[in-house]
């Protein structure tokens, strides 16, 4: 499988707290990639950094073979376009209702007619078991009804890849393996590559191809489930074996 | 019934130690410091103590921390197992030396020249951000793409015409006042006729577009800088971004634009509605007719004060909007930083505005 991102040595600070340490790692095409690791370890910061959000102290980040630290915005703004976003926290427009938030990216970078992004976004929402809530505002729903939205958003437009920070925190099992059917579909049929970072073991054993496991800043880890589930470093034994019932 | 006793080298506690008896405690202690260092050696004996809380636990630590500083060790003693469980979870004893990690402190000139390089920085981005607003706002005239559909309607509405009734009630009063205040004078010199050169004239180079940018600035500029704060510390501009948008098309320039349109038209309005104060004063107090008075203002008015009233608006609505989108975009820390930022947009919006009309003031004079 081709390698669609490449990360090398990338080292990253807030004011001058270093937070990610030289990590170097690569996510192939079409695989399911989990970023694993503890609280505030830096997960949602090496997200952003792979979305150009923030720019790293040094190192390099390719994304479809092209490197995007220092790139200027309108190429950025054409790899974004074929990159749909999740956001730990949701982040929707809250002046705009859920089903204006999905049709954001359909009006801005497409001429389809209103009429049929209605439908596209009806799609979408459905996908995510939120159809009831399409004319709601943000602050009507609850916290994992935000995410779901939120979901339906980034995949608006059908993106190559696909990153989401913490996709199942705070749903039930139920809703949580069904976002996980939805992921393993989208990867399926229209071979997306996913980018996710979760906590939750069960969505882990479900979903993951490969995983990377940060501490203190570094890759302590990266590799297959099954070599994870395999490794004998410690805080990736422990991290496996505590979450899970006996 | 105290529930501390000091015997000889030893501290005898009895039933509890809370966050309700701690700090008495702890006075207990100190006003006894100096026969506890007198024997140095000292114990604190728990055999009578039924419950202590992680307040007690802390008082009981500080003291043996401090005492360790004048190299006394001290003891505890005959702990119940419920007393020691509660000594061992909350001790405090292994903390100090942790990484707690306090922020490094700027030394007074050191944190002078931040506040220094720091304002450079403001200032370096502030006139970035003014041109990029410019160069979009231009731009955006002749592409529509990037832009959020009805907004600028929505905008308009907001921030023109739901302002129609405050501007007019103001610039009412001001004309009104302002005419008061000087017909008193101008009836001395028999000179009525006057009041329209001077309301005219006040109204539609200083005070008409003065007044609706203060107003503005505390209404619009207000809104606009708590709004873009708020995206900004939602993660809504991050997520905009993502989606190849750019806030400043998306979320600034419907408002730019409302700016611009609506804040000459209410200018003039203030304008319209100022001299309307002064006429009223004119027919009433001073006994002109009312075609006297519109003969004169016709006489007086030329092109050149109306042109700058409409310039003036301008300027000022550009400031008020870049300032509001500034402060927004600085915002940072929560529901505190929105506050702040929104206080602050206000406030430099003000002295700005006024800068800016004394600057006019001299160029138009
Ligand atoms: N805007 C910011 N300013 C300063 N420091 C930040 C900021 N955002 C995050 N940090 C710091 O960066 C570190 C990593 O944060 P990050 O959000 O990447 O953690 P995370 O691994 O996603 O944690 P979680 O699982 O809790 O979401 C934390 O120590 C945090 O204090
Ligand atoms: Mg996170």
């Amino acid at each position: 499988m081709e390698k669609i991102i490449k990360i090398k040595d990338l080292i990253t600070e807030y004011d001058g707290r270093r937070i990610l340490d030289g990590i170097t790692l690569d996510i192939k095409e079409n695989e399911v990639f989990i970023i694993l690791g503890g609280s505030g370890c830096g997960k949602t910061t090496l997200l952003k950094h792979i979305i150009g959000l923030l720019k790293p102290v040094s190192g390099s980040i390719e994304v479809f073979d092209q490197e995007i630290v220092g790139m200027e915005e309108e190429d950025l703004d054409e790899i974004l376009m074929k990159c749909g976003v999740l956001f730990q926290n949701g982040a929707l427009l809250n002046s705009l209702s859920v089903g204006e938030n999905v049709a954001i990216p359909l009006e801005q970078h497409s001429n389809l007619d209103r009429e049929l992004i209605n439908r596209i976004i009806e799609t979408k929402l459905n996908l995510v078991e939120l159809a009831h809530a399409m004319y709601l505002s943000p602050a009507e729903l609850s916290g994992g009804m935000k995410k779901r939205a939120a979901l339906a958003r980034a995949i608006a437009l059908d993106p190559l890849i696909l990153f989401c920070d913490e996709p199942s925190a705070g749903l039930d099992p139920i809703t949580s393996k069904a976002i996980d059917d939805l992921l393993l579909q989208l990867k399926r049929q229209l071979n997306m590559t996913i980018v996710v970072v979760t906590h939750e073991l069960a969505s882990i054993h479900r979903i993951a191809d490969r995983i990377v496991f940060l501490d203190q800043g570094k890759a302590l880890f990266v590799g297959t489930l099954k070599e994870a589930l395999a490794s004998d470093i410690k805080e990736i034994r422990e991290f496996f074996t505590v979450g899970r019932f006996e | 019934m105290n529930s501390f006793e000091f015997k000889k080298d030893t501290l005898v506690l009895k039933d509890e130690l809370t966050i309700i008896n701690a700090e008495a405690f702890l006075n207990f202690v100190s006003a006894n410091i100096s026969s506890i260092k007198k024997e140095n050696k000292f114990s604190i004996d728990l055999a009578n103590l039924r419950t202590i809380d992680s307040a007690g636990v802390a008082a009981i630590d500080q003291v043996i921390d401090s005492l360790k500083k004048s190299s006394i060790e001290t003891k505890i003693t005959n702990a119940s197992e419920k007393v020691q469980n509660s000594l061992t979870a909350f001790s405090s004893l292994e903390l100090t030396g942790k990484d707690f990690v306090k922020p490094r402190k700027l030394g007074y000139f050191e944190g002078l020249g931040d506040k220094g390089f720091n304002f450079f920085d403001n200032v370096k981005y502030f006139i970035y951000l003014a041109a990029d607003m410019f160069f979009w706002g231009v731009v955006g005239i002749f592409s529509k793409k990037g832009q959020r559909k009805g907004e600028f309607v929505v905008q308009s509405n907001l921030i023109g015409v739901n302002a129609l009734p405050i501007v007019g009630l103001i610039s009412f009063l001001v004309g009104f006042i302002l005419s008061l205040q000087s017909a008193q004078q101008l009836r001395s010199f028999g000179a009525n006729i006057f009041i329209v050169d001077l309301i005219a004239i006040s109204m539609t180079r200083e005070m008409g577009p003065l007044m609706t940018a203060i107003i503005l600035a505390g209404r619009s500029g207000s809104a606009i800088a708590s709004e873009i704060a708020t995206m900004k510390i939602s993660e809504e501009l991050d997520a905009l971004k993502t989606m190849a948008l750019n806030p400043i098309k998306y979320v600034v320039l419907p408002k730019l634009y409302a700016m611009t349109i609506a804040t000459p038209l209410l200018t003039i309005f203030a304008d319209i509605i100022g001299i309307m104060g002064g006429f009223l004063i004119g027919i009433t107090y001073l006994k002109l007719s009312p075609t006297a008075f519109v003969d004169r203002m016709a006489h007086v008015m030329v092109l050149k004060d109306i042109i700058t009233s409409v310039v003036k608006s301008f300027v000022f609505a550009w400031l008020i909007t870049i300032v509001g989108v500034f402060f927004g975009l600085r915002a940072k820390g929560g529901a505190g930083g929105v506050g702040r930022s929104t206080t602050a947009s206000v406030v430099t919006a003000i002295f700005m505005v006024i800068v800016a009309d004394s600057i006019l003031g001299l160029l138009f004079y």
